[in-house]
């Protein structure tokens, strides 16, 4: 099971309510996933800056003080924190939480994604952390019906391995175990045990190669053994994969406004100007993109 | 005619009533407006009743059909008229991954494209599909014909026994037993009278297509393939 929503921009107009449409969209998918819900956002960021998105207990007080150290903004975000920062003290932030505050989890790092995760049902997720109310160019979101491991935070998707890089997955890898062993050995760590954040892995280490975003993925054919729906996403790219046969179910639409995906139809019903939508089921092993200008 | 309104009406009485229908008489038409691609729709009919749906459909709709006619007027979503025993299943757009999977009977209608796993082990459907299908279409096929107007995706009809393919199109390519056989005076006929129910006109020549079956090497164990274990 497991749903996937997906919301890539192509018309700025619509940016103000990328979040409400994304929130309209996972709340659909709840019979696929009742477990926990997540969502990346594309929304503002600029290469200067570097936001971390951080979750565990009294993020307000330990936010303080590192601002108090090398300066940077917080907002508070439910049971999530916002913490953005001038690129250049990413480093010295991340070793400093890792020292003096090993309890808070760094969920995501980018220039513009923020990135949110929790168990329970998807509406209630949304609403914590104000889905609705966000804005951005694109964003995807997944709910979960966790099947090889627990029902936790850590567990819920999407799952980011990379500066502004994330993954939902729909389906199960069997060969997880080797490809985590590999990806150790380029000096990857994972927070963990989940199939997916390999997957997440994997992608960041062919990024981090020089590979684009579409070439990662086709590389996935080869390596990866098991079922999955990818989608993923990067500062400017959006992009869509499925398991050579298909196993997981997948539609998009595509307008002159957005680039839409969903696992089920019903998750892109409500979309403006979705009854002329050019309606497509990705192929088995083909890979989908696109970028921002 | 009965107009049942999915924004106000569940899914759950829509099916209730349409199961309370007389098997015997014609029931007339039904309406069914704002399916917004919902699950299970007309699901289980068996009476001689036309249900018109005005939009996109989700999961198994007109799964089990019986008698009926069930017409949507947009895409279908997985396993349309999975399991059909007798009746017509007519989708106006496209239909999504195994569309009349394991179905008995009847006609399944697409004007558009059907996705992978187009009838997956039909047993006796007529499924004509006025586009393509998607790969992996009429996998262990047992019997009834399927017809595309349109391209096959890959491994069209592996490991299929009896059922007749007539693809007008590409085929991406054959799967394993799934092989290319002569198109004879008696498949003429059977798909000139397929083409005919679904209202397509003579301008579609039934010499434009080819037909694929089992070749019928994987009936049995054959101790050449003993290797392949």
């Amino acid at each position: 099971m497991c749903g996937i929503v997906g919301l890539f921009l192509k018309n700025p107009a619509l940016e103000p309510r990328l979040g409400a449409l994304l929130a309209d969209m996972l709340v659909v998918m709840t019979d696929r996933g009742p477990d926990s819900a997540g969502f990346a956002v594309y929304g503002q960021g600029d290469a200067r800056h570097v936001k971390l998105t951080l979750r565990g207990p009294d993020l307000q007080g330990v936010a303080d003080t590192l601002i108090r150290a090398i300066g940077g903004d917080a907002v508070l975000q439910g049971s999530h924190l916002v913490l953005s920062i001038e690129t250049c003290e990413e480093a010295a932030a991340r070793l400093w939480l890792a020292s003096e505050h090993p309890e808070i989890v760094i969920i995501g790092v980018g220039h513009r994604m923020e990135l949110y995760k929790e168990v329970g049902l998807p509406s209630a997720v949304a609403k914590r952390f104000n889905l609705a109310g966000m804005a951005g160019s694109h964003a995807i979101g997944h709910t979960r019906m966790a099947t090889e491991s627990a029902v936790t935070t850590a567990g819920a998707h999407p799952f980011s391995t990379g500066i502004d890089q994330c993954l939902v997955h729909n389906g199960s890898l069997s060969n997880h175990r080797s490809l985590r062993r590999m990806l150790e050995h380029h000096g990857f760590g994972f927070a963990t045990d989940n199939d997916s954040e390999v997957a997440a892995g994997y992608l960041s280490w062919k990024l981090r190669q020089g590979y684009s975003l579409a070439t990662a993925l086709e590389s996935c054919l080869d390596d990866l053994d098991g079922f999955f729906t990818f989608v993923v996403a990067t500062e400017s790219g959006f992009a869509v994969l499925r398991d050579p046969i298909a196993c997981k179910p997948a539609v998009m639409a595509e307008t002159a406004d957005y680039v839409a995906f969903g696992t089920e139809y019903r998750a892109l019903a409500g979309l403006p100007g979705i009854a002329c939508a050019r309606i497509f089921e990705p192929d088995p092993a083909r890979v989908y993109s696109w970028e921002r200008n | 005619m009965p107009i049942l309104d999915l924004a106000t009406t569940s899914r759950r009485d829509l099916n209730a009533r349409l199961h309370g229908l007389g098997t015997g008489r014609d029931e007339g038409d039904w309406r069914v407006l704002n399916p917004a691609g919902q699950h299970a729709l007309a699901v289980g009919i068996d009476a001689p009743v036309t249900v018109r749906i005005a939009g996109p459909v989700g999961y198994y709709c007109a799964g089990m059909n019986q008698q009926a006619t069930v017409i949507i007027e947009g895409n279908a979503g997985v396993g349309v008229a999975e399991n059909m025993m007798s009746g017509t299943v007519h989708v106006k757009g496209d239909a999504s991954q195994a569309a009349g999977a394991t179905a008995h009977g009847g006609l399944l209608i697409i004007d558009g494209n059907a996705s992978a796993r187009c009838g997956i082990s039909m047993k006796g459907v007529a499924i004509l599909v006025k586009g393509s299908i998607g790969p992996m279409s009429a996998f262990m096929a047992q019997s009834g014909s399927l017809v595309v107007l349109g391209d096959s995706g890959g491994a069209l009809g592996d490991s299929i026994y009896e059922a007749h393919l007539y693809v007008r199109g590409q085929v991406g390519s054959l799967g394993a037993d799934c092989c290319e056989k002569p198109l004879r005076d008696q498949h003429k006929q059977e798909l000139r009278a397929l083409l005919d129910a679904a209202g397509i006109d003579a301008s579609v020549k039934v010499e434009h297509f080819k037909r694929y079956g089992s070749a019928r090497t994987l009936y049995n164990f054959h101790i050449d393939n003993a290797g392949a274990y």
